[in-house]
């Protein structure tokens, strides 16, 4: 039987009922949700249950939604699974006074640069993690660029001064 | 006198029984600007540990203050070798995105641009293999066809290694003849060129023994690793994602999927030549099939999508509602419609993926790419531990790393 995304809802419903929440369909692939400190279970779930298979981790990355209160920071994970060849994204959110989340390096090698990178740009703290020191960023760094506080300059802004862009 | 601390000798321990040494930032092995700080006894290498991040460009920050068509050269500058696929990755991004369908012409002449970077990323990486191993000839050799490459793209583009070639929606101008001309030259010579080029190489007694059993890895620990690519195929497992997800219609392509056995570094290199047949071979299906169109079908070369397409440069200067759309696109004040999206292509060295969260802005609310040699660079020191100094060099450069990739 093919693999579908109704089956893997179903499946998951089935394991964790109200414990996994906000399936949604974008662009053919199945979106979901869980509380933060479930990540791993849901995680290692979808790897070990034969009839799903996730064992391949394409992409974890961070968000940042300012405006969701105690819900800024997302860790989203893209899941492949190449036998059935069908994609999914697991999402968790963690507020960003305390951006605790459990690593999923003990599953997926590949989840280490991944992490690192996240924690780089976004401060989020992944519990267990080997080695989670900045890796694109010097290290001296006490900030977390990618965080939407952080804005880029305004492409309008009237308070340059033009001469020292030869101009005026 | 003062105690000097640059290096840390292990707890307990009176001397240091290990060498440390530094393999870049800029050293030739590398490649690109990347350290690896080495542990290693005598020629053995015990432990390394890689750093990246020297040219970070903070690339998913830049892509959030800009229009989707001013993300294009962004993407240029990952993985340098392969512009085209990155430009191309991006578009199609962007086109399913915006529920954009493309003529099918244009996806055929994408195929024979995106061929074209993965046979000049397989050469580059390969004859660089050749290079480590101590075989100069091959690299000069292909050299000459990757600057023919370069002068298709010119023609197409204007630009020959960070190209912007396409927009959303197509091609800013259709191929010309000489482009034709060229391609039809390329594929006339570039076949004699890469048979003596194995010929050098396949079954050479000394690149064999310098390259067989060194930097293996098995299907699983490659899975593990998200390795993607030749790298994962050579390992044995036949995904592409132009096979899997098919793109720009590859669907109508007739093409194998080479894999290897053991992962290695011998294994790698002949599953990236065989890729650059298949691809000589896509090159020239989708030239018939672009032969085939006749008429008015064969001046097609870009989808009508006016509110992401630009008007034609007479018309901006005639007409009312061309240079209304002109100022709209150059000013970036078309609002996307909400969602997300990831979207992949099977780029030079991995699966190439732009995964993109839009809150309906004019721009994107987050964009992430999936680097696909940021990722597998972590399996390096597995796959050299223990080895000789001189197979991890190999292993270097048969990963095919490209720093701008690593970096974002």
């Amino acid at each position: 039987m093919a693999l579908t995304n109704a089956y893997i809802q179903e499946k998951l419903v089935e394991k964790f009922n109200d414990q996994v929440f906000q399936f949604s369909t974008d662009s053919g692939i199945l979106s979901f949700e869980s509380a933060a400190e479930n990540n791993l279970k849901v995680l290692q779930f979808l790897y070990e249950e034969s009839s799903l298979g996730f064992t391949f981790l394409t992409d974890l990355c961070g968000v940042n939604y300012p405006d969701n209160q105690g819900a800024e920071l997302v860790v989203v994970y893209h899941l492949h699974n190449f036998i059935e060849n069908i994609r999914i994204r697991f999402s968790i959110a963690v507020p960003v006074a305390k951006p605790d989340v459990f690593t999923a390096t003990k599953l997926f090698e590949s989840a280490n640069w991944m992490e690192r990178e996240t924690y780089d740009f976004f401060g989020i703290n992944f519990i267990g993690h080997p080695n989670l020191k900045r890796i694109l960023n010097v290290d001296e760094m006490d900030y977390f660029p990618l965080r939407k506080e952080f804005p880029l300059e305004d492409q309008t802004r009237i308070d340059k001064d033009d001469e020292m862009f030869g101009r005026g | 006198m003062e105690q000097h601390s640059h290096i840390t000798l292990p707890k307990g321990s009176i001397e240091k029984t290990t060498t440390t040494l530094n393999i870049g930032p800029t050293h030739p092995a590398t490649h690109g600007v990347f350290q690896n700080i080495m542990e290693v006894d005598g020629e053995r290498v015990v432990s390394t540990e890689q750093t990246v991040g020297y040219i970070h460009r903070a690339f998913e920050k830049l892509a959030e203050r800009r229009p989707l068509y001013q993300i294009t050269p962004i993407t240029d500058r990952l993985n340098y070798c392969s512009s085209p696929i990155n430009n191309m990755g991006w578009h199609i991004t962007c086109e399913r995105f915006l529920k954009i369908d493309l003529p099918k012409r244009v996806d055929y002449l994408r195929v024979i641009i995106m061929e074209l970077s993965r046979i000049s990323d397989h050469l580059i990486c390969n004859s660089i293999v050749g290079v480590d191993t101590g075989a100069y000839t091959g690299f000069l050799y292909v050299m000459q066809y990757r600057e023919l490459i370069y002068e298709i793209y010119e023609e197409v583009c204007g630009s020959r290694l960070t190209t912007n070639i396409g927009r959303i929606g197509g091609f800013e101008r259709n191929f010309t003849n000489t482009a034709f001309t060229k391609l039809e030259k390329f594929l006339n010579e570039y076949p004699g060129v890469l048979r003596e080029f194995e010929k050098l190489f396949t079954r050479n007694r000394i690149f064999m023994e310098r390259t067989q059993g060194t930097g293996g890895i098995s299907a699983e620990r490659a899975m593990n690793y998200g390795f993607t690519g030749p790298n994962l195929r050579a390992a044995g497992v036949d995904y592409d994602v132009r096979v899997q997800q098919p793109y720009s219609s590859y669907q109508d392509f007739d093409f194998k999927v080479p894999v290897g056995t053991t992962g290695d570094n011998y294994d790698r290199f002949l599953v990236r030549n065989a890729e650059m047949w298949e691809s000589i071979s896509i090159i020239k299906q989708a030239y018939q099939k672009i032969q085939a169109f006749k008429g008015a079908d064969a001046e097609i070369y870009h989808a009508d999508v006016p509110e992401y397409y630009l008007p034609k440069k007479e018309d901006v200067y005639t007409k009312m509602e061309a240079l209304i759309w002109h100022f709209k696109i150059i000013m970036g004040e078309i609002d996307l419609p909400k969602g997300q999206i990831y979207s992949a292509v099977e780029g030079g060295n991995g699966e190439l993926g732009f995964y993109l969260i839009s809150d309906g802005g004019r721009t994107p609310f987050r964009l992430h790419f999936r680097r696909p040699c940021f990722i597998y660079y972590q399996a390096f020191e597995e796959l050299i531990k223990g080895g000789m100094l001189s197979d991890a060099v190999v292993t270097l450069s048969s990963l095919n790393l490209i720093a701008g990739e690593l970096d974002a």
